[in-house]
C-alpha cells in the first residue's frame, strides 16, 4: 500500500494589513535618558520617531488588528483561514501561543496555529513556510503575522538599543495562485554570532532572583546588540543573500520594482542597496524613519506603508529580506498584493 | 610579502574619502578617525570591509575598536599582510 499525498499550487500574497500604535515618540522624547541627540540618532540610523504601544495595545491586540486589516483587504473572514503563523519574540507567555490566543478572540478556534521565533527574520521565515504549506496542499489560506511589543523588553537607558526598537504588527494572507507569487527562499544562519543580538538574562535567572526583582540592579530580559558587528553582517552578508534570492527566482535587481528589507537602520538599507547596485528605478522602503525597528513586524508594516505611498506597486515584484538575532536570515521575491 | 606602508596609506586615503567623503589630503597617519576625521562607528565598518577587500587581509570585529588613528589601521594592515 502506498501513502496518498496532497497536491498544492503556487501561492501569492492576497493582502497586507497593519496596526501601528497610536503613540508616536520623537527622538527628543528619549534622548535625555541615553545622553544622545536627535541629530546623532538620525545620522546613525535615519530614525526620526518610533511608535510605542501603551497598556491598551497589547501584542495580541496589535496582532489581531493587523490581521483584521489584512482580512478586510482580502475580502475574507477569519473562518476562511486554515493556518495561522505568528512571528514574534515578545509575546509575554511561553505557552500557549499568540496564534491560538488570536484565534480564540477572533472566533475561529479550529485552524492550525503556532508561533515562530526567527527574530527580525521571522516574517520572511513565516512567508516561506506559508508558501510551502500552500504548495504542498497542506493549507489553502495562511494568515502570517509579524507582531512585536519590544518596548516591554528594551532598557530605555541602553545607549545601543533604546532609540532603535519599536512596537507594531503587520499581517499578510497567503493563498493559492495560478502563477508563482512567491519565489524560492534563500535562508540560513550564522549561529557563531548568536551573542551579537540577545535578550538576557534567561527566565531561569529571573526566577532565581525573583525575590529581589524590586531592586534596580536585577535585570529584566532586555534586548541588547553589538552595533558594529550586526552592521557588518547585515550590510555585507545580507546584500549577498538578497542577490541570491533574486537569482533563485531567475531575476536581477533590474527586474524588481521594490526593495523591502527588514527596517533595521537606514544606513544598513542604503549601504545594502549600494552593494547590490540597486538601480534608482527600484523603490526602497524606509518605514523605519517614522516608525522605528519593529523586528518581525517591520517588513509587512513597510510593505503596507509603501503600497499606501505608491499604489502603482500593487501586483508588482518586490524583494524582501529579514535578518536578525541568531543570527538568522531569510529572503525571497514576492509579488505585492493586488489593490483591495 | 608585507605591503609597503606608503601603499597602504594611499589606498586607505582613497577608501576613507569614498566611504566618508573626507578629502584624502586631510588624512594623515596621526589623525584620529573619530575625533579628527569624524568617521563614525558604522562608516568605520565600511572602511574596514573595504580595506579587507583591497589589501587581502582579515580585520576581525574585535580589532576594529583598536584602530583609533589612521596609523593604527595602516600598521595593522601592514602587519596582517606579512
Amino acid at each position: 500500500m502506498s501513502i496518498k499525498t496532497r497536491q498544492g499550487s503556487e501561492s501569492q500574497i492576497l493582502a497586507v494589513g497593519a496596526y501601528r500604535p497610536k503613540r508616536l515618540v520623537p527622538n527628543s522624547e528619549i534622548v535625555d535618558r541615553i545622553e544622545s541627540s536627535d541629530e546623532w540618532i538620525q545620522q546613525r540610523t535615519g530614525i526620526e520617531s518610533r511608535r510605542f504601544a501603551d497598556e491598551s495595545e497589547s501584542l495580541l491586540d496589535m496582532a489581531i488588528w493587523a490581521a483584521e486589516d489584512a482580512l478586510k483587504n482580502a475580502k475574507l473572514t477569519i473562518d476562511d483561514i486554515d493556518t495561522v503563523v505568528v512571528a514574534t519574540i515578545t509575546f509575554p507567555f511561553q505557552a500557549p501561543s499568540a496564534a491560538t490566543a488570536l484565534l480564540q478572540r477572533m472566533g475561529n478556534p479550529k485552524a492550525a496555529a503556532f508561533d515562530i521565533n526567527a527574530a527580525c527574520a521571522g516574517f520572511c521565515y513565516a512567508v516561506s513556510m506559508a508558501h510551502d504549506f500552500v504548495k504542498a496542499g497542506t493549507s489553502k489560506k495562511v494568515l502570517v503575522i509579524g507582531a512585536e511589543k519590544i518596548s516591554d523588553f528594551t532598557d530605555p537607558s541602553d545607549r545601543a538599543t533604546a532609540f532603535i526598537f519599536a512596537d507594531g504588527a503587520g499581517a499578510v494572507i497567503i493563498g493559492e495562485s495560478q502563477e508563482a507569487g512567491i519565489g524560492p527562499v534563500v535562508w540560513g544562519s550564522d549561529a557563531d554570532s548568536r551573542d551579537a543580538i540577545q535578550m538576557n538574562p534567561s527566565w531561569i535567572d529571573v526566577r532565581d532572583t525573583e525575590t529581589q526583582l524590586t531592586k534596580a540592579d536585577i535585570k529584566w530580559p532586555n534586548i541588547s546588540q553589538e552595533g558594529q558587528k550586526v552592521f557588518r553582517w547585515a550590510v555585507f552578508s545580507m546584500s549577498k543573500a538578497a542577490l541570491k534570492a533574486l537569482e533563485a527566482a531567475g531575476l536581477t535587481v533590474n527586474d524588481i520594482d521594490a526593495f523591502i528589507p527588514h527596517q533595521a537602520n537606514v544606513r544598513i538599507i542604503e549601504t545594502m542597496a549600494k552593494e547590490m547596485d540597486m538601480p534608482s528605478s527600484v523603490i526602497i522602503a524606509d518605514d523605519i524613519r517614522k516608525n522605528g525597528n519593529t523586528s518581525a513586524a517591520s517588513i509587512p508594516l513597510a510593505m503596507d506603508a509603501l503600497l499606501d505611498q505608491h499604489p502603482e506597486l500593487h501586483g508588482k515584484l518586490a524583494l524582501i529580506i529579514g535578518y536578525g538575532a541568531g543570527l538568522v536570515y531569510a529572503g525571497q521575491v514576492v509579488k505585492l498584493p493586488p489593490k483591495p | 610579502m608585507a605591503l609597503a606602508q606608503a601603499d597602504v596609506l594611499a589606498g586607505l586615503k582613497e577608501i576613507v574619502e569614498e566611504v566618508a567623503g573626507i578629502p584624502a589630503a586631510s588624512i594623515e597617519l596621526d589623525k584620529n578617525f573619530t575625533e579628527d576625521l569624524e568617521v563614525d562607528s558604522l562608516s568605520m565598518v565600511e572602511v574596514v570591509v573595504a580595506c579587507e577587500e583591497r589589501f587581502g587581509v582579515k580585520i576581525p570585529d574585535e580589532k576594529v575598536t583598536d584602530l583609533v588613528t589612521v596609523g593604527d589601521a595602516v600598521n595593522f594592515i601592514v602587519n596582517a599582510s606579512n
